[in-house]
Formats: C-alpha cells, sequence, structure tokens
C-alpha cells in the first residue's frame, strides 16, 4: 500500500503548492499564518523524505519509485521520475536543509518575510524535482526555474551589493546551462525519447560525445563550481541572506556533481575519459589554489565560499579520476568518496554559513576583523563553531574526513603526485579554517558590543546541534550512507564503459 | 435560344462557388463592423462604451463561426483566390482573440487621452478582416489585398494620436517603410507573374516542379523575401520597429506587435512554402542570414536601452530572428515551430506592452525601464505576473517562451548543418536575458518612489491576468497548443 504514494510528485508538489500558498494566501499580513504554513509544510517534507528513506530498496542500483505519465506527447517528453542510491541521499539532505533555512528565517529576515519563505519552499520543490527528474527536458525545467526564486531571493533579502551578485549568478548558471539544451534537444531528437535512460545507452561517436561533453562541462562546471567559472560563487554567497547561502552551498552546489555523475559520465564516457587530465587539473587548481584564496579573505561568507570551490574540487577529482583507474573497486571507492564529499560539504557548509548568520544578525558585520573573543560571550555557539570548522578542516571523526579521505586514497593509485596536491588541502583547510576561528572566536573580547553578546537562542540551537549531530554521526558512522548508494554507484561504473562500437580492423598488422 | 442563354449562364455560374459559408465569417466582420461604424457616427455615447462592446461582441461571434465551420479538408475556392484549410482557420482564431485582448488594453487607454474615437475599434475590426484574407488567400493578387487592407487599417492606428509629435514621426515613417515593402512585394509579383504568368501559388509550385528556378525568378524571390523581412521587421530591414514602437500610442503598438505578426506568418507561409516550395535553397539562405542578423542585432542592442518601448522592440526584432529559424528548417516541424513561436510571442508581446498601460497614471505614460521600480512593492501580484511575462520572452522554463525556443532550436538541429545555427540561437539568448532580468531587477529589487496601489481598470487587470497566466499555463502544459499548431500543417 505504502508504495502506491508517489512519493517523489508529492516531495516536488508539496513544497511548490505550499510556497504558493504562503504567498497568495496569507501573505505577510497574517504572518504568524505564513509561519506557521511554512513550518508545517516543511516537516512534513522532511518526514516525507524519511518515508522515501524507508520506502527504497536500493539493493539492485536501478531507478525505484518511478511515476510516468505523458506529459508532451508529440515531443516524447514525459513526467517521468525516478531515484537511485545517488539522487535519495541528496533529496533527503533538501528536505533536511530546507526546513532549518525556514527555522532559520524567522529570527533573521525582517522584512517581507512571507515571501521568504515562499521562495524558499519553492526552491525546494523545484531541487527535489532536479534530483528526481528521469526525462532530460523535465530535468532541464526543474534545473532552470530553479534559478528564478534563487535569483529573487539574493537580489531582495541580500546584501548592498546583491543586484550586481544576482544577476552575475543567473547569467553565469543560465550560460553554462543553455548549451546543455542544445545537446540534450540533439541527442533527443536523434533517438526520439529524452529518457535520461535512453541517452545513457545511446550509441554516439568520439565527436558527438566530445561536443556534448563540453556542453555538460560547461553547464555542471558552472554549477559545482570549478576553477575558471568558479567567480559568480563568492559574489553570491556573500551577498546572499543567510539562508540563501545555506541553501546556495548545500544543495545547489551539489547538482553540478550530480550532473556529472547522471549525464557527463553515462552519456559521454568517452569523451569523458578522453579530457579527464583537464577536470582533474582544474579541480586540483581549485583544491590547491582556491585554498590560498582563501586563506587571504577578510571576509567570512567569502572565506567559506572559497572553502566550498576548493571542496567541490575533491567531487570533480573523485568523478573524473575513475577514468584513470583499473580496477573497479578502487573506482567505485573514488565515486564514493565523491558522493559522501557532498553529502558532508552540505552539512558542513550549511553549518557554517549559519554560524555566520548568528553572528551577522548580531553585530552586521561579515568583516573577520570586526571580531574578536566571542567565546567570552557565546561559549555554547563557541562550543558548535568549533566542531564546524574542524569538520570543514576534514578532521577525522566528521564527515568532512571520509569523502576527502576516499579521494585521496583513490587517486594515490593512479599517479602520487595528484594525490599529493591533493593533500595539501589537509594543510591549508586546517589553515584557513582554524585561523579563523581563532580570529573570530579566541582572544579577549575585541569591544563592547563583542563582551555583551548573547548567546544563540533555542532556535539557533536547534539548527546548529541537528547540524553537529549529523555531522559527527556521518563521521563516525557513513556506513549506511554507503550502502544506500554503493549499488547505483556500480551500475553507474557500468554505463562508463566505452560507447563507441568498435570497428573490426582489417588487414594484417 | 433564351433556354439556351440560360443554360450557359447557368453553367457559368456552377463554376463560381455558390457556398458562402467558408468566407461568412470574414462577411460577417465586413457587414457588422460597417454597420458598427454607422452606428458610432450617430451614437451620443460619450464614452463610446456600446462601440468597444459591439466591437467585442463581433470578435466573439466572429470566433464562434470560424471555430464551427473549422475545416477537415484544404479546400481552393472562389476561383481558387481563396483557400479555405486547418492552417487558415488556426491563425484566424489566433488572430481574433489577440485582437480581442488588445482592445481590452485599447480601451483604458483611449479613454484616458485625446484620442477617443469609435474608429479606433473599428479599425481594429478592419485590419483584422484583412488579415484574416491574408491568411486565406491563394494568389498573390488576394494576398497583397489583404496585406494592403491590413497595413491601411495599421498606419492610420498609430497616426490616431496625432497632436504628439513623435506620434505624427512614428506614422510618416510607419507608412513610407510600410509602403516601400509593399512595393518590393508587389515587384517581386510582377516579377513572378512575368516568368510563370501564373497568379495562383498552387501554379507558381506546380511550374517551380516542373522548370528549373530561372535567375529572374530568384531575383523576384528576393525581393518578395525583403517585403516580407520589412514586415517583419528582420534586420537589416527593421529602422522603423523602435520608432514606431515608440512613437505610436502604447494600445497601438500593443495591437501592432501582436497579431498583425501572425499574418505575416500566414503571408510567408502562404508565398514561401506553398508558392516557393520549389526554390527552398535560395529563399532558406536568403532567410538563415536575416535570422542571424536579426538575433544579433536585435539583442546587442535592446541591451542599450533605457526606454522600455524601445526595449520591447528591439526584443521584438530579435524574436523574429528566432522565428525564422523554424522556416529556415524548411519541413512541417520547423513551421509548426515558427508557428508556435509566433503565437506564443504575440501572447506574451501584448502583456509585455500591456503592463505598460497598466503601470501608466492617468495621461502620464511609462516610457523608461525606471518607472516601473517597485511595482512587485506597489502591487506584488502585478509585479509577479509582469515578470512572467518577461521571463518568458527570456526563454525560462516553466513559462511558455521556453517551449518556443526548445521548438525552434529542435527544428534548426534536424537539419544537417545548421547546428552552429542552434549555437548563435543558444548563445544570443543568454544576452536576451540579461536585459529582460534587468527588467526584473527594477520591478522587484529597486524601492518604488511612491507606495501607493495601482488601481487599474478592469479590463486592463483582465487584459493582464490572460496574458501572463497564459503564458504559465501553457509553459506548464504546452501540449495542446502544440498540437493545436501541429494540425494546421496537416496538408502541406
Amino acid at each position: 500500500m505504502l508504495t502506491q504514494i508517489p512519493i517523489l510528485s508529492l516531495l516536488i508538489w508539496l513544497p511548490l503548492i505550499g510556497g504558493f500558498l504562503v504567498l497568495f494566501g496569507p501573505g505577510d499580513k497574517l504572518l504568524v499564518w505564513s509561519q506557521r504554513i511554512s513550518i508545517f509544510v516543511s516537516i512534513l517534507i522532511l518526514l516525507l523524505s524519511g518515508l522515501l528513506l524507508y520506502m527504497f530498496n536500493g539493493a539492485s542500483g536501478e531507478m525505484e519509485l518511478s511515476e510516468v505519465a505523458q506529459w508532451i506527447p508529440s515531443l516524447n517528453i514525459n513526467y517521468s521520475l525516478g531515484v537511485d542510491g545517488i539522487a535519495v541521499p541528496l533529496i533527503v539532505l533538501t528536505g533536511f536543509i530546507n526546513l532549518l533555512v525556514i527555522i532559520g528565517a524567522i529570527g533573521s529576515i525582517k522584512f517581507r518575510r512571507a515571501q521568504y519563505f515562499s521562495a524558499t519552499l519553492v526552491l525546494t520543490g523545484l531541487m527535489n524535482g532536479v534530483f528526481a527528474a528521469q526525462d532530460a527536458i523535465l530535468f532541464y525545467v526543474f534545473w532552470e526555474a530553479m534559478l528564478i526564486p534563487m535569483f529573487l531571493m539574493i537580489g531582495v533579502w541580500g546584501g548592498p551589493n546583491r543586484i550586481y551578485a544576482t544577476i552575475k549568478f543567473f547569467l553565469f548558471t543560465f550560460f553554462g546551462s543553455i548549451f546543455m539544451l542544445v545537446a540534450l534537444i540533439y541527442m533527443g531528437s536523434s533517438i526520439g525519447s529524452f529518457n535520461i535512460a535512453d541517452m545513457q545507452k545511446m550509441p554516439l561517436s568520439l565527436l558527438e560525445q566530445t561536443w556534448i561533453f563540453v556542453a555538460f562541462v560547461a553547464a555542471f562546471a558552472v554549477k559545482i563550481p570549478m576553477v575558471p567559472v568558479h567567480t559568480w560563487l563568492p559574489d553570491a554567497h556573500v551577498e546572499a541572506p543567510t539562508g540563501g547561502s545555506v541553501i546556495l552551498a548545500a544543495i545547489m552546489l551539489k547538482m553540478g556533481g550530480y550532473g556529472f555523475l547522471r549525464f557527463a559520465l553515462p552519456i559521454t564516457p568517452d569523451a569523458a575519459s578522453e579530457y579527464a587530465w583537464l577536470l582533474i587539473a582544474f579541480s586540483l587548481v581549485a583544491i590547491a589554489y582556491i585554498g590560498f584564496v582563501a586563506l587571504a579573505q577578510q571576509d567570512m561568507k567569502k572565506l567559506i565560499a572559497y572553502s566550498s570551490i576548493a571542496h567541490m574540487g575533491f567531487v570533480t577529482l573523485g568523478t573524473f579520476i575513475i577514468f584513470n583507474l583499473a580496477s573497479v573497486d578502487i573506482s567505485s571507492m573514488a565515486l564514493q568518496g565523491a558522493m559522501i564529499q557532498m553529502i558532508s560539504h552540505g552539512l558542513i557548509s550549511g553549518a557554517l554559513f549559519f554560524s555566520i548568520g548568528v553572528l551577522y544578525d548580531r553585530v552586521h558585520s561579515r568583516n573577520i576583523a570586526d571580531y574578536g573573543g566571542v567565546i567570552n560571550s557565546m561559549p555554547i555557539f563557541g562550543a558548535l563553531m568549533m566542531l564546524f570548522v574542524l569538520a570543514n578542516a576534514g578532521l577525522p571523526g566528521t564527515s568532512g574526513f571520509i569523502g576527502e579521505f576516499f579521494v585521496i586514497l583513490a587517486s594515490f593509485q593512479t599517479d602520487w603526485r595528484i594525490a599529493l596536491v591533493a593533500a595539501t588541502t589537509l594543510i591549508l583547510g586546517a589553515a584557513y579554517s582554524l585561523w579563523l576561528y581563532k580570529r573570530v572566536i579566541f582572544g579577549k573580547p575585541l569591544n563592547d558590543t563583542i563582551e555583551r553578546l548573547e548567546d544563540i537562542n533555542s532556535r539557533e540551537k536547534v539548527i546548529l546541534f541537528s547540524l553537529a549531530i549529523l555531522i559527527l554521526a556521518l563521521g563516525i558512522f557513513p556506513q549506511p550512507l554507503i550502502e544506500i548508494m554503493q549499488p547505483s554507484l556500480e551500475v553507474l561504473l557500468e554505463l562508463t564503459d566505452s560507447k563507441i562500437v568498435e570497428v573490426a580492423v582489417g588487414g594484417a598488422h | 435560344m433564351d433556354i439556351n442563354l440560360v443554360a450557359v449562364a447557368s453553367q457559368a455560374l456552377n463554376q463560381v462557388s455558390h457556398d458562402f459559408w467558408p468566407i461568412m465569417p470574414e462577411l460577417f466582420l465586413l457587414t457588422a463592423a460597417s454597420i458598427v461604424l454607422i452606428l458610432d457616427v450617430f451614437s451620443t455615447d460619450l464614452d463610446r462604451k456600446l462601440t468597444y462592446n459591439l466591437s467585442q461582441f463581433i470578435l466573439l461571434v466572429t470566433g464562434i463561426m470560424i471555430v464551427f465551420q473549422f475545416p477537415s479538408s484544404q479546400d481552393f475556392l472562389y476561383h481558387r483566390h481563396f483557400i479555405h484549410d486547418p492552417l487558415s482557420a488556426t491563425l484566424k482564431i489566433s488572430m481574433v482573440v489577440l485582437t480581442g485582448i488588445a482592445l481590452m488594453f485599447a480601451r483604458p487607454y483611449i479613454l484616458q487621452r485625446r484620442i477617443l474615437r469609435g474608429e479606433y475599434y473599428l479599425l481594429h475590426l478592419f485590419a483584422l478582416l484583412g488579415m484574416m484574407l491574408l491568411v486565406s488567400g491563394s494568389s498573390l493578387l488576394s494576398l497583397y489585398l489583404g496585406l494592403e487592407l491590413m497595413s491601411l487599417c495599421l498606419y492610420a492606428l498609430v497616426a490616431m494620436n496625432r497632436r504628439e509629435k513623435l506620434s505624427a514621426e512614428a506614422a510618416v515613417k510607419y507608412f513610407v517603410m510600410g509602403a516601400i515593402a509593399s512595393g518590393f512585394i508587389l515587384y517581386g509579383i510582377s516579377f513572378v507573374y512575368g516568368v510563370t504568368g501564373k497568379i495562383h501559388v498552387a501554379d507558381i509550385a506546380a511550374f517551380l516542379n516542373d522548370n528549373e528556378a530561372s535567375l529572374t525568378l530568384r531575383f523576384a524571390l528576393v525581393f518578395i523575401v525583403t517585403g516580407l523581412a520589412f514586415k517583419f521587421g528582420a534586420v537589416p530591414f527593421q529602422m522603423w520597429v523602435p520608432d514606431v514602437y515608440h512613437g505610436a500610442p502604447t494600445s497601438t503598438t500593443v495591437f501592432l506587435a501582436s497579431a498583425p505578426k501572425v499574418a505575416a506568418f500566414g503571408l510567408a507561409i502562404r508565398i514561401l512554402v506553398f508558392g516557393f516550395a520549389g526554390a527552398l535553397i535560395d529563399w532558406q539562405s536568403l532567410l538563415i542570414i536575416l535570422a542571424v542578423l536579426s538575433m544579433v542585432v536585435g539583442n546587442l542592442v535592446a541591451l542599450a536601452q533605457t526606454n522600455i518601448k524601445r526595449l520591447l522592440a528591439y526584443s521584438a526584432i530579435a524574436h523574429i530572428g528566432y522565428f525564422l529559424l523554424g522556416f529556415i528548417a524548411g519541413n512541417t516541424q520547423g513551421y509548426t515551430a515558427s508557428l508556435f513561436y509566433i503565437l506564443t510571442y504575440a501572447i506574451t508581446s501584448l502583456g509585455g506592452f500591456g503592463c505598460l498601460i497598466y503601470m501608466a497614471k492617468g495621461q502620464q505614460e511609462v516610457s523608461q525601464i525606471d518607472d516601473l521600480k517597485g511595482l512587485g512593492q506597489r502591487n506584488p501580484w502585478a509585479g509577479l505576473l509582469v515578470s512572467f511575462l518577461f521571463l518568458s520572452m527570456a526563454g525560462l522554463p516553466p513559462f511558455v517562451g521556453f517551449w518556443a525556443k526548445l521548438e525552434v532550436i529542435k527544428a534548426v538541429l534536424n537539419v544537417d548543418g545548421l547546428i552552429w545555427l542552434a549555437l548563435v540561437a543558444a548563445f544570443m539568448s543568454i544576452i536576451g536575458l540579461f536585459y529582460y532580468l534587468k527588467v526584473v531587477k527594477v520591478i522587484f529589487f529597486d524601492k518604488a518612489e511612491n507606495d501607493t496601489r495601482i488601481r487599474a481598470e478592469r479590463s486592463l487587470r483582465l487584459g493582464l491576468g490572460i496574458t501572463s497566466i497564459s503564458v504559465i499555463a501553457l509553459g506548464l502544459f504546452p501540449s495542446q497548443l502544440l498540437e493545436f499548431c501541429k494540425q494546421a500543417f496537416q496538408y502541406i
């Protein structure tokens, strides 16, 4: 009976309907009701994603809980949903982060709060759609539509330079994805189906694969973001309101990684393996160079933004290193590392942005220089932030350690130099994270304001403690997560075998 | 003797179709509009409410008639000057609906200005009559006749606000440019007649089937395509578009940007596809140049605009570029895509220009982009609806503009060797996005100068509501409209 619930549709449409209900129902005039509806809907989403976890079997690695309905028959575009072990953790993460963002907004958003709730809920629905879509065009619709609420979120509730940041964010992302759309249409019209599974099976020549791969990289590298196209992220993060930064860092960046796994690797395996060296190189630049850039930041949010880029470097490294690995076991470990890194970074960067939000709501500054000695007035907060910062630095026992460790371990099997560069994150990550912590939290109180800060209230406690528990839980006991995704990653690895049909070479050699 | 004469006469008459049913909507529209014109002269109603209501009623009846006589086959009637097929009926229904919505926007606008005349509504009806004849024309003569009837009414509509300097300039410009365009088309037609000796598009197609397209015929084709490009406003024949869109009364611009584009599509289909399908290679290469130039110039110049009407005008030029992509594909799928594109664009631009009327305060016009400041704050609903329209023009899902863009890109991707065209279209739409975002930014992020709520007339709210809600509804469920466009081309 339980299997008859269209759970994926519910996960998409419930927040969407909830968002519009808040906007056009009580709105800002009846803020209490908007608040109640938003929290109710968010709890429902979280419960539903828990139910999804329960309903999901995952042993086969195939798509489950599929829902298919005709959408545009003349183009053979369907409303087709389904999840595998790669998507499920991300959907659960989305549901979880959504609730925290809604709770966080109650304290920190001062104007047009109902609209903020509504934007968050709509965004959540669309993001669930991205992870659940099994039709390429449906995926693209969610993927692009998602930009609109985020654009409004940064633009309305953001910092002083928000308009520059939000337009840059929108244009960068759109720039990448429009070429992906062309590639998707190209593939879709040549096989007459926009089903992602059909695209994964379609034969493509190396030339076609190369161009399609370029389009995919343009879309996903901007989103994740990889090095030459990462510049929108620091701007967007700095200007976005706390909740916007959290959603950006925790979920939106993961879509780049998800896209690589769902589209780039299985559809264009030969091109991916041909150009893996380039993407590995950019990943290493992200890890090492951006680590140094983070070290030099004066703005807390910017520092975390750069650290995000460096951490996402591990996701791309883990994804593309598989082409240099001979053994399936190690390849699958690299992919596991990439996936765990995505989930873990979602939690850690979310937690760090919430922490900065806590400070910002009190002091109204993001400059590191305006802080110092916060521990004296906010001991509980100081302790929690300690955990987040250490997790960001990749301390064993936190979730931040496992992903990086897996990826570094896998890259050792290809070239020790790659592993060496990747391992610099252990030093750089520790350096910028701990130095940030030292400057902000330790020492004598900088001034009266800092001395008289109030420690976190119960709402903030809920947010930060729940994140802390998950970070520790995942760090100590990652096995359930690995079990969920392992079969799907193995299926994915099979799909990355060469697609080019071997032409029998005649003549004598 | 007498009996013999009667027999001859009746035989002759038999060749003429007695059946007036297919042309009934046009006949009704003509008669009814003429009657209302007379009524209007004797009417003492200062608000011209009666004329407006009657005009809307006429549109309704015409629309219903077209729906009821929706053809299931392709018939050439009245000495084969008139074609009655699903395509013409599809286009007619769309144009009637678009004209109706345009009138909703026009009503409050002309009420507040000194251009309140009954003719204003009736000129819309006569222009519609021209367009309906145009899309049903199956000989070069009837096509030209329809085109001229439409154009004359449009010239008059643009010139309505004759006290306004800008308006007068626009009217002269539009008239001169329009006349040149018509001249080009006529010149081309005369060459075609000279070479083939035929006037019916079907005969020309048959001629081209048997003979190679001679140099003279191709020469004629260049003139016809040029004339069409003038009418569409494709680069490099776009100079009049921004000036006319800017100078004309906003309510006229609303109309100009919608139904006549659909009619021009009909003209292009009838001449190029029905007549010159045999010379596809020739006009295809011309259209490629027009499309690329329109997309590039339209989008780039729109970036620099601060006047919202001019911005929308340049965006219209860019949209014509995308629209032409479907034509370039040169197959049914492509024409379907083009029709879908032009229909959705017409709806969107109705709303886009309509929102300027919605925002206008009394006599004061909305001209700068900055005049839209804080719309989201003053009227969150209206702000949201207007941004739907602009985001749809940018081609973002889940709005209908996305499907239009998808369709045309798909159409060119299916033609070998035109992938680059799809990439150009994709790239230019990024630039397009920037200026549409600028408008959305002004609506939502900039502070309003005054906080008063906008109080607009019911017909304006209705018009804006219909356009923007259909933009999102068609975006979520594009299938029906796609099928509607597809069935129009079942006889090509």
